[in-house]
């Protein structure tokens, strides 16, 4: 970390521009994803293809504040939640239109995270994480109480979400761009945040609060603000979710996905966004081949995780500069 | 209605004298050390297996609680020698996602030693049965030993903490670190110490638990949440603080799920009583947290925040 802000006000231009052009690359990747599995004939890959997509999202919204906030949001996964539910409650009321969707999930997300987020940003350090984290768990709680909708064994959706009154949702490749589309966008407004005087302020709150105070800056209002935009963000990727299985529980919500959430964005090095997106691909791969493998992929896992923190504290980004700087 | 009171009441304090056995060694290890430790919850778990294992090696729930110990020291001393000794110096973050893993390790491995299905643990002949407590009222013998147990460990660790050498130690390690170590004081086995003490407190919780649950692989999990909720009320780094935030998070989860939807029902008519009831009672402790936080953000007896 402090060697990052070092090197920062120097290269801080190519920087931006590298991340915009990491991510442009995997989005070209991601574009041409469909046509690939065409051709290998395996439908299915579309709807795995979905899903990484999905958490891309989730992970591109924590890292907005848990790499350029430093807050360590432990509860990011009942946002997830709150979009699926979204979709499951108000289909069931008739209202199947997306956008619709996506707007209740964002509404109950910023109010949760507006509520939470305040109680929680009075404190910091081990006792925002563990408050977070005590959150998530309650949410997760409350939709398994939630007992109209399945409870704890979930809800299954009738059908995917409409479209401006039409259907094409329910095609697997349609989804796959939809959700495409809702990521390049996220990304372009995450990318405008962080460039942003706002974007500066939470860098420099997450530098060192009490001088941006000394310089007349309300460190919990900037805060609170970015907590709020991520959990809404978060939750777009859980509409986007419900509509891949097309299904609901509580466990897109449990605090083994937070967990994993904030694996994605430290796998991908955090605070570069592009990172994120591309610690989410690794993340949800690893698991896809460490699964196919041994039924036990969760101790290798988990292995993975303890060595990579003891020997490459940066994830994926710092190894590779690492192997970068080693050659040159 | 009293009966059912004090039945539920007792049952609060069987789960807090549980709970503080955990959150004793969780909470110095956070104020100490100052290491976010997820792994604290699996712990609890191990002890339940070892004890398991042990008994029914030996036919004896004794035997294999005192088997349980020594087994329990290795465990700690192991962790903390291989993993938690170069979290020390890192963030917060690096610390959750190490113990994350170690999470998912110990999940898996015990699936791997154990198998999935739970395991269970005879309840010991000399504690089995009830016994009465007022008028028709009975209670099992051994939840009374548990909360016996479990107020003889918090005497045990009041008296070693406020009146040994170590203890002091302690304590001045949860105050100010960096002023003990600069006293000339191994500051690398003190965390040793106080590492292995806590996860022998938490694998003796599960041990104890052992015979009234379902041993299985969640079992670490549940507890874990509540445990830092006890933490985070009682204040990081006292004791004083885990074992009242204990007590007070327990009985109110207990007492809420049973009294909560009769309360309610006298506001409103029974079905939505019923329905609120079931959906607010385990949120219960997670808004007594926030209104505490929200008056005392450091918690109840933190302090720093």
């Amino acid at each position: 970390m402090t060697d990052m802000t070092a090197s920062a006000p120097a290269g801080r231009a190519p920087a931006l521009a590298g991340r915009v052009k990491a991510a442009a690359i995997l989005f070209v990747l991601f574009a041409l994803f469909p046509p690939v599995v065409m051709l290998a004939d395996d439908p299915f890959l579309v709807l795995i293809g979905t899903r990484i997509l999905a958490y891309a999202i989730a992970a591109l919204a924590l890292d907005l504040i848990l790499g350029y906030g430093a807050m360590v949001s432990f509860g990011h996964a009942a946002y997830l939640g709150f979009g699926t539910y979204a979709v499951a409650i108000l289909s069931s009321y008739g209202i199947n239109d997306i956008v619709l969707q996506m707007l209740g999930a964002v509404v109950i997300s910023a109010v949760f995270a507006l509520v939470t987020g305040a109680i929680s940003l009075r404190t910091r350090g081990v006792y925002f994480i563990m408050i977070t984290l005590a959150f998530g768990q309650m949410a997760f709680f409350f939709f398994i109480s939630l007992s109209a909708y399945g409870g704890d064994d979930g809800y299954g959706l009738s059908q995917r979400s409409t479209l401006f009154g039409t259907q094409v949702l329910e095609n697997d490749f349609v989804l796959f761009y939809a959700t495409l589309a809702v990521l390049i966008g996220l990304f372009a407004i995450c990318h405008r945040i962080v460039g942003s005087r706002f974007g500066r302020v939470l860098t420099g709150i997450r530098e060192n609060p009490t001088r941006m105070e000394a310089i007349g800056y309300a460190p919990f209002r900037y805060q609170l603000t970015a907590f709020v935009i991520s959990g809404c963000m978060t939750s777009l990727a859980g509409v986007l979710l419900a509509n891949q299985a097309e299904f609901v529980s509580p466990a897109f919500m449990s605090w083994h996905r937070s967990g994993e959430l904030i694996v994605m964005v430290v796998l991908g090095g955090i605070g570069t966004l592009a990172g994120a997106i591309g610690g989410a691909v690794a993340a949800l791969l690893l698991e896809e081949v460490l699964g196919m493998m041994t039924e036990h992929w969760r101790l290798w896992f988990g292995l993975f995780l303890v060595l990579m923190v003891l020997f490459s504290p940066r994830g994926i980004t710092g190894l590779v500069e690492k192997i970068g700087k080693g050659r040159s | 209605m009293t009966n059912l009171f004090v039945l539920q009441l007792l049952n609060g304090v069987q789960l807090g004298v549980l709970l503080f056995l955990i959150a004793a060694g969780l909470t110095l290890v956070f104020g100490i050390m100052d290491v976010v430790n997820l792994a604290h919850g699996v712990l609890y778990m191990v002890g339940a297996y070892f004890v398991a294992t042990f008994a029914s090696l030996t036919g004896s729930f004794w035997w294999g609680l005192l088997l349980m110990l020594p087994a329990a020291v290795a465990v700690g001393l192991i962790l903390e020698l291989v993993v938690i000794r170069r979290l020390y110096t890192r963030s917060h973050l690096d610390q959750v996602l190490a113990t994350f893993g170690l999470v998912m390790i110990a999940n898996e491995t015990v699936k791997i030693v154990w198998g999935v299905s739970p395991l269970s643990v005879p309840t010991p002949e000399i504690l089995s049965g009830s016994v009465p407590l007022m008028g028709p009222l009975q209670y099992p013998v051994y939840r009374i030993a548990i909360i016996v147990a479990g107020l003889a460990v918090a005497g045990a660790l009041y008296l070693v903490i406020n009146h040994t050498r170590i203890g002091m130690l302690l304590r001045a390690g949860a105050t100010n670190r960096a002023m003990v170590s600069a006293l000339g004081v191994d500051i690398g086995k003190l965390f040793a110490i106080v590492f292995t003490l806590g996860a022998v407190l938490a694998c003796l919780a599960g041990a104890l638990v052992a015979p009234i649950l379902s041993v299985d692989t969640g079992m670490g999990e549940s507890v874990l949440i509540l445990t830092f909720v006890v933490v985070v009320i009682g204040g990081i780094g006292s004791i004083k603080g885990a074992f009242l935030g204990a007590l007070l998070v327990a009985i109110v989860d207990t007492l809420g799920g049973v009294f909560g939807p009769i309360l309610l029902r006298s506001v409103l008519d029974p079905s939505a009583a019923g329905q609120a009831g079931r959906m607010l009672a385990p949120m219960l402790v997670y808004i007594l947290m926030a209104a505490i936080l929200c008056a005392k953000p450091a918690g109840l007896f933190g302090g720093r925040g």
